[in-house]
């Protein structure tokens, strides 16, 4: 028994061994990799993934899967330029509303993927995906393929300005993650979110109503992509179609990194950050040690069948579908 | 011939058989029977491979073998006919009788479906089915699957050296009177090549079909008769036997029940595909309990009762309101609680803590504007942990870990702290020790002493006899009779028998 719970504690704290491990090796390799400039550095591109992998996360407790997140973002990102602008341009004016109105979107958005697949009855895996492929192709109808420039100094200072060597972007995020973290743990939401992934029959048999709840978790999701994407405009200053290119995998990649089942009821957002910050540490550290792009990919791949090896006590499933 | 010799398996806080010995010979039919939760499947599991007994001995013509799975088995000759049938829809029938056994069929890699389809042509002829083996298995009538299921088991015939042992569970409990005789009579003609553990509810059919009988009784064999001089009375008396102590179930604690106070009615209620016809009245302070046999129906009445099914016909009314809407949150609203059977797939949430799954079914009591009031909630725990004595090292433990009696207590904390009115119990003592089900005992009747109205459908007859206050006897998805069941005028194991086969 004892013997048991050591190991099941220890495979909670795996994540978090193997990201200061990778921290330690790439110090060891080149000791720049330590140094406030280039965590300054992975926190930027840390800063939207986290947004839309916190948002995924969600969605993964319950058991579920999104995989929309591609078109989501693309769309918020496009529309939240496209009203910034309208609306006088600056953050400062009524341009604010623009961040509202992404999250409105996002929130709309999801709830459209969330509703297919409970009403329709589709698989969350088909219903996300093919919505993902409908978001890409309105943001390229909306822009008609062009870059959207946003040049507000207000907006842009979420790269520009910094707070303790950190960009004003990374406080905000992690600040959208400690929402993330309350709706998590102290919501009647965020409980059920997890009663619905370690087991739908009982939720059902305690009463909950378990397609509402789902829905529910793809709005909550949603709102996170189009936070994500407004990070994302704001790393570039630049928004376009492809503003939501690759937050797929490494949203995916970066939960299950971080030690969230696929098959839903355990982990949550903290796995997400520990995760997010795996997924781009190594990026990061494979440019400071100098190995070229095509390499970060297959590692990563790699490291997401170990990280689902790890995450799951093999020996109560009997077969793998 | 094929023996068990002093056979014993323990689950963690039970003791399910006990030194068994059983023993069948060539040809030999042997009847098995027993009360639910005698020890009867794990026994077979153990035959035919699926279990591994702790002690004792396994003896196939002498000589001690083991088997860690089925197929092992198999080897040996000993092959299982499943009462839940374990074909595969939607294969052909000739590729459900050689599942997993291709290989005489197999040239360069490609199966030979035309030599595979003789082969199966060959077995259904044992079991005189006329039906093409191309066909697809899920088109087959209940009765045509049961025999391709004993068609496959006798493909051990051909591939096994020695005698053959086959088991049979329930066999007859989807089958038509005519069916059952045909099937009989298949047995009977089949003993030259096998013989047969027949297990079956039916006492009737068990003294027709079989040599000898074996009584099973809490994980012991308590008599071996012969059929010849058997009569399905004692063999009743001897499953049931057990001196029932009135101390056990709280007899002395049962209160009359409020008789002008009806929280549920059922009214005519007819459940989809059964073409049956329930009424009853559930009161303040009174256990119900359905009594039947496995697959009478009781189950179905509880969930739609829970709102998990829809009525066909009729009108279900809690507190004299007649429901309108189904679905589980409709009732848990309306107070009515419901611990399941499977306790691991509906009633506990492992992984979660034990607050978190005493307050799932009522978070509306334990928040405020969809934000939680955790402090409240393990206020709510301590309390009951306390007033149950759930032993757990705190409110924050996970409850996958908990033992069955202490998850038990969870899920009717559950339901009795969010207020529920009307409790329906499925197997509430499933699976637990003696202390563990005085527990749930006290509980019930606390419950009761409270208001509470209780439909229990109870792991034994014993059981349901002792806690209630009223029984239906359902068979075959209708109320047969009803027993009032005061204390001091409690019907007998036997009278309940009579109405339930």
């Amino acid at each position: 028994m004892t013997q048991r719970l050591t190991m099941e504690n220890l495979r909670k704290w795996v994540p978090l061994f193997v990201l200061i491990g990778l921290v330690l090796f790439f110090t060891a390799v080149n000791p720049n990799f330590l140094s406030l400039r280039n965590f300054a550095r992975i926190a930027i591109s840390s800063s939207p993934a986290l947004m839309v992998a916190t948002g995924v996360t969600f969605v993964i407790l319950m058991g579920s899967i999104d995989l929309s997140m591609e078109g989501t973002i693309a769309v918020c990102a496009v529309l939240f330029a496209l009203m910034l602008n309208a609306l006088g341009g600056s953050l400062s004016g009524a341009g604010w509303l623009a961040i509202p109105g992404a999250l409105l979107i996002g929130a709309v958005l999801g709830a459209v993927n969330g509703l297919i697949h409970v009403k329709l009855k589709i698989p969350s895996f088909m219903a996300s995906l093919s919505l993902g492929f409908v978001g890409i192709g309105l943001s390229l109808l909306i822009t008609g393929g062009d870059r959207i420039l946003i040049e507000d100094p207000i907006f842009r200072s979420l790269l520009t300005v910094r707070v303790g060597g950190f960009p004003l972007m990374a406080w905000a995020a992690l600040a959208c993650l400690l929402i993330a973290w309350f709706i998590q743990d102290d919501t009647t939401v965020g409980r059920n979110f997890y009663a619905v992934g370690g087991g739908e029959d009982l939720a059902r048999a305690s009463g909950l109503n378990t397609g509402r709840l789902r829905v529910t978790g793809f709005i909550v999701a949603g709102i996170f992509y189009a936070l994500g994407a407004i990070f994302a405009v704001a790393r570039l200053g630049i928004a376009e179609t492809e503003t939501g290119q690759n937050f797929m995998f490494v949203s995916i990649t970066s939960v299950v990194v971080g030690g969230t089942s696929l098959s839903g009821g355990s982990g949550g957002v903290w796995n997400t950050l520990v995760g997010v910050l795996i997924v781009n540490v190594i990026g990061n550290g494979m440019v400071v040690v100098g190995l070229p792009d095509y390499f970060q990919d297959g590692v990563l791949g790699l490291l997401v069948i170990a990280a689902v090896y790890l995450s799951t006590d093999r020996r109560s499933l009997f077969f793998v579908k | 011939m094929f023996e068990l010799q002093n056979v014993e398996k323990r689950y963690p806080g039970v003791h399910v058989l006990k030194g068994v010995d059983f023993r069948i010979g060539d040809g030999e039919i042997v009847g098995l029977v027993g009360e639910n939760g005698a020890g009867k499947s794990t026994l077979m599991k153990i035959i035919y491979g699926a279990v591994r007994h702790d002690a004792g001995n396994v003896l196939v013509d002498g000589v001690p073998v083991s088997f860690s799975n089925p197929r092992d088995a198999m080897k040996m000759g000993v092959g299982m006919v499943y009462q839940e049938q374990s074909l595969i829809p939607n294969l052909t029938v000739m590729e459900n009788i050689f599942l997993g056994f291709e290989k005489p069929f197999v040239r360069f890699g490609a199966i030979k479906w035309k030599k595979m389809a003789e082969a199966a042509g060959k077995q259904l002829r044992k079991v005189k089915l006329d039906i093409d083996p191309a066909m697809i298995t899920s088109k087959l009538t209940f009765s045509q699957r049961q025999l391709v299921e004993l068609a496959k088991v006798l493909t051990l015939e051909e591939r096994v050296e020695g005698k053959l042992v086959i088991l049979l569970d329930e066999p007859t409990s989807v089958l038509s009177k005519e069916e059952i005789d045909l099937l009989f009579g298949l047995v009977r003609e089949l003993r030259g090549r096998a013989s047969f553990i027949f297990v079956s509810h039916r006492l009737d059919e068990i003294v027709t079909l079989s040599d000898r009988i074996y009584v099973l009784k809490d994980g012991a064999v308590v008599d071996v008769m012969n059929s010849a001089e058997a009569d399905i009375e004692t063999i009743q008396k001897k499953m049931v036997g057990r001196d029932v102590n009135h101390e056990y179930y709280r007899e002395d604690k049962q209160r009359p029940y409020d008789d002008g106070h009806v929280l549920l009615e059922l009214d005519h209620v007819t459940i989809a595909g059964r073409g049956n016809d329930v009424s009853l009245n559930l009161h303040a302070g009174e256990v119900l309990a359905l009594v039947g046999v496995e697959g009478s129906g009781r189950e179905p009445v509880l969930r739609t009762i829970f709102g998990m099914k829809k009525p066909e016909k009729g009108t279900i009314s809690i507190r004299g309101i007649p429901v309108r809407s189904f679905s589980a949150s409709e009732s848990v609203s309306h107070g009515v609680g419901y611990v399941p059977r499977e306790r691991k797939i509906e009633g506990i949430a492992s992984g979660m803590n034990v607050f978190e799954n005493m307050t799932l079914s009522q978070m509306r009591n334990y928040s405020k504007s969809g934000v939680l009031r955790i402090p409240a909630e393990r206020e709510l725990a301590r309390d009951w942990i306390r007033r149950l004595s759930i032993r757990v090292a705190s409110e924050n433990s996970d409850c996958g870990n908990l033992s069955g009696g202490n998850q038990q207590k969870v899920v009717l904390a559950k339901w009795r702290s969010s207020g529920s009115e009307i409790i329906l119990l499925d197997h509430p003592t499933r699976g637990l020790d003696i202390g563990a089900k005085e527990d749930v005992y006290e509980m019930i009747r606390d419950m009761s002493a409270d208001g509470v109205g209780i439909i229990l459908v109870a792991d034994t007859l014993e059981e349901a006899i002792g806690l209630s206050h009223t029984i239906a006897v359902i068979k075959d998805g209708e109320i047969r009779k009803w027993f009032n069941c005061q204390p001091g005028s409690k019907p007998s194991p036997y009278d309940l028998i009579r109405y339930m086969v």
